[in-house]
């Protein structure tokens, strides 16, 4: 028997522990040239939000892709924000992986971030073919002036788009 | 030998992982997802790469919760060990564990605690190491107190170390809490109990182990963790 390790929540007292210093920008992280991503640095923002739409403020966010990883605690406005290099289209349309983590949460939701600026490589990705056109918009992050504003709703309204195997 | 054919692999297939709705934990009610997740096909959760953790700076001190201070903390002095495995029974080398927890008065050190317990000045309570060539990982920390956590008049959570690993792929990050034998908290605990089968409820619970144990120094306990997944390879490439 090799069954998976069961989950249980990250609990509201990681914040200490998790992340590590200037874990939400990966961009001085990366020591070499991120192999076959835009050297463009993008500054992502956004806020974790329940069921009655009020912010979690002990939620830890992912985000990663390639070579880059970034992680970030939410604030008391359920906050969370970025720093991370652009990355390119490779088997599908260009997007982050981002893993959501909080108390409440026995185990973590993993979903994507996709840019609205790629509509045509996003109408031929294959993970976003796969969701119901009604919520694809869950998955695309909002672009103003140069910030890119990305909103997790966990349940409810607008609930994001969450994967799973 | 009886002349039954076991599955075996079907059997290895068994998944414990809790609900994300669990009402007794009162916090899954405005977090727990309304809709059900969007299935991807399974490898390409397998295949999609982790995180890479090349450049993360874990130092051998980091493996010793005793050792991150001025002088060592009070409580129970302990060595929690095991290996990290993937779905097939190999080890997962060279991928990141990292462990917080309470101290021996079952108080964090995180700003939001605010349970009436001290502090110790000599304790952090977090951890990390890397899994060596056989999978083993190995933290000498305290004991972890129990802890009040208001889900419900007189909830106290059952003594517990937090874990979080990587492993090689998407579907092999874990979030985890390990608990201890023979705690009468256990069968108390909403959280852990949200895992429905009490098989599920072992696997989190590590075990007493007399090889882990230093005599006249430190008492030993021994946990395995299985990453989701197969046919690992080896992290660094």
């Amino acid at each position: 028997m090799n069954s998976p390790t069961p989950s249980q929540t990250v609990g509201p007292f990681f914040g200490f522990a998790l992340p590590f210093e200037n874990d939400a920008n990966a961009i001085e992280k990366v020591t070499r040239a991120p192999a076959g991503e835009s050297r463009d640095a993008i500054r992502i923002e956004g806020q974790v939000l329940d069921g009655a739409g009020e912010a979690v403020p002990d939620a830890l966010v992912e985000a990663f892709r390639g070579e880059q990883f970034a992680r970030c605690r939410t604030d008391g406005e359920g906050a969370f924000h970025f720093t991370l290099h652009r990355p390119v289209a490779s088997d599908g349309a260009p997007c982050f992986e981002i893993t959501v983590f909080a108390r409440g949460l026995l185990r973590h939701l993993h979903t994507r971030m996709y840019f609205s600026d790629e509509e045509s490589a996003n109408r031929a990705d294959r993970v976003l073919q796969l969701v119901d056109e009604s919520r694809r918009h869950t998955l695309v992050a909002r672009q103003e002036g140069d910030i890119l504003h990305f909103d997790v709703r966990l349940q409810g309204e607008g609930e994001t788009v969450f994967f799973a195997p | 030998m009886s002349g039954f054919i076991i599955p075996v692999k079907a059997l290895s297939d068994v998944e414990y992982e809790p609900p994300y709705l669990y009402p007794d934990y009162r916090s899954t009610e405005l977090r727990a997802p309304k809709h059900e997740p969007v299935r991807l096909p399974d490898e390409w959760f397998h295949d999609a790469p982790g995180p890479a953790f090349g450049r993360i700076p874990v130092r051998v001190e980091d493996a010793d919760l005793t050792r991150q201070h001025r002088a060592e903390p009070l409580g129970e002095r302990i060595v929690i060990t095991g290996r990290v495995l993937d779905s097939d029974g190999q080890p997962v080398r060279n991928t990141l564990v990292e462990v917080w927890q309470a101290n021996a008065a079952g108080r964090y050190l995180d700003p939001i605690d605010d349970h009436d317990a001290p502090l110790d000045p000599n304790f952090t309570g977090a951890g990390r190491c890397l899994t060596d060539d056989h999978g083993l990982y190995r933290f000498v920390t305290v004991k972890p107190g129990a802890y009040p956590w208001r889900n419900h008049l007189n909830a106290w959570r059952p003594a517990h170390v937090h874990f979080s690993l990587f492993g090689p792929s998407l579907s092999s990050r874990v979030v985890t809490q390990m608990y201890f034998p023979g705690d009468p908290l256990i069968p108390l605990d909403p959280i852990l109990s949200s895992i429905a089968d009490p098989r599920g409820r072992e696997l989190l619970i590590a075990r007493l182990d007399l090889d882990t144990t230093v005599p006249e120094w430190a008492l030993g306990y021994r946990w395995d963790i299985v990453l989701r997944g197969r046919r690992a390879t080896p992290a660094e490439t």
